[in-house]
């Protein structure tokens, strides 16, 4: 028996909306050609960007003492049959600021993939695609992102904002992604 | 007032009219930056280790700055090599002494001596200076099966090149060539004159890696090649035949 829960692939979008990196770890998903990655990589961004823009009114100041952390979510089902994502881990409101912090786009859901979207404050964003049983994913994209920050980012040869071609970085994701 | 002014001295054509007015010299001003507690490298007490590490991303982040320095000075892989061999040099001269002056605080009853023989010195690389820098001691250390002026010390995974992960274009450059300025520094302060200690991939990084499992278990393996010079070795064989 096949396990459900997989890890498919792991996309990095730089500050700018272009794909830097991408990794297919298991089979699964439909192939995509590299200009259909580079044009999904875009698009994401653009979406991401405004669903940051179309975050709810802040509540009236009388009720900011009123912990309410859904305010920020931005979870957006994309099919209807799919249950709704569960609530973020990360309660990234701060009721007392005037402007609440928002995160975009943190996961999206379909009948047969989850895409988990860490952005890091520098504005490089970390997609990965699982199956939708894969537990702890925003643990996971958190790992990469760590990799990401120990590998690409403190190798001297590195040019910022440049597709990453890091063999250490490879390496450390492979060995943590790629099932045996 | 022309009247009053002095003939100008003969040797200038054309007097300088608009003399540029000499700048007062500065005060002196200490550029070094004191912490809160006002305890600087310097007030340190030299034996003391065990609380003196550094934490290897601030580390690594001098060394990013180091690279990326002499990357954009030099062209060529053997000129970085050279550059981040000469930025260690000055190191390794400065290890001897701070090294035997730790082993002297710590073991006061037996004097600590400078190595004098080439396998002492070796030794000391492996052990005492391995310790001193990466808190573990060489993986190997050997000698050259055909030229007898050569060692090798192996290390399966040098500290330095931790997060450094090199182009393809440039796969022959190995940056623990910094650490092999540490050890020419050393070695030439102990009074052993080198040609030369290089730093060099145990794997062909990018080449088609097969059969070689231990090259798969350390990809990052590296080979520091000593390489003596004649007196340096001419000198050991003559205290070895008189019987020292």
């Amino acid at each position: 028996m096949i396990s459900t829960r997989v890890v498919f692939a792991l996309l990095i979008i730089n500050k700018a909306g272009g794909l830097i990196y991408t990794r297919t770890f298991a089979p699964g998903l439909q192939r995509l050609d590299s200009n259909d990655y580079l044009i999904l990589a875009g698009t994401f961004h653009g979406i991401h960007a405004i669903s940051r823009s179309i975050n709810p009114a802040p509540p009236p100041p009388s009720s900011t003492t009123t912990n309410n952390p859904s305010s920020s979510t931005n979870s957006l089902p994309t099919h209807t049959p799919a249950p709704p994502p569960p609530a973020p881990s990360s309660t990234a409101g701060n009721p007392t600021r005037k402007r609440p912090h928002t995160t975009g786009i943190e996961s999206l859901e379909s009948s047969h993939f989850r895409l988990t979207c860490f952005q890091s404050p520098t504005g490089v964003k970390f997609l990965l695609f699982t199956s939708p049983e894969q537990p702890n994913t925003d643990v996971v994209v958190r790992r990469c992102y760590e990799m990401y920050g120990d590998y690409v980012m403190k190798n001297p040869f590195y040019s910022l904002e440049m597709p990453v071609r890091v063999e250490k970085f490879e390496r450390a994701v492979g060995g943590y992604l790629v099932r045996p | 007032m022309p009247g009053m002014a002095k003939p100008a001295p003969p040797t200038l054509d054309h007097p300088l009219t608009d003399p540029v007015p000499i700048t007062p010299p500065k005060p002196f001003q200490s550029r070094l930056r004191h912490p809160s507690s006002r305890k600087t490298i310097y007030d340190r007490n030299l034996s003391r280790t065990q609380t003196t590490a550094t934490s290897l991303p601030a580390f690594a982040y001098l060394f990013h700055a180091l690279i990326t320095h002499h990357h954009s000075q030099s062209g060529s892989v053997s000129d970085i090599e050279t550059r981040l061999n000469r930025a260690g040099y000055p190191l390794g001269i400065k290890l001897l002494d701070l090294l035997l002056y730790r082993q002297q605080t710590a073991n006061p009853q037996r004097p600590a001596t400078r190595p004098t023989r080439i396998l002492d010195l070796l030794q000391f690389i492996h052990t005492t200076l391995w310790r001193a820098l990466w808190n573990r001691t060489a993986d190997a250390l050997e000698q050259s099966t055909t030229k007898k002026n050569e060692y090798m010390i192996v290390d399966n995974e040098p500290v330095v090149n931790t997060y450094i992960s090199i182009p393809r274009e440039m796969s022959q450059l190995n940056c623990a060539a910094f650490v092999a300025g540490i050890m020419e520094g050393l070695c030439d302060a102990a009074g052993f004159a080198m040609e030369g200690v290089t730093a060099h991939w145990a794997s062909a990084q990018g080449e088609a890696r097969v059969e070689g499992k231990e090259e798969e278990m350390w990809p990052g393996k590296t080979i520091f090649l000593l390489r003596f010079s004649e007196a340096a070795v001419g000198r050991e064989e003559a205290i070895k035949a008189g019987g020292g």
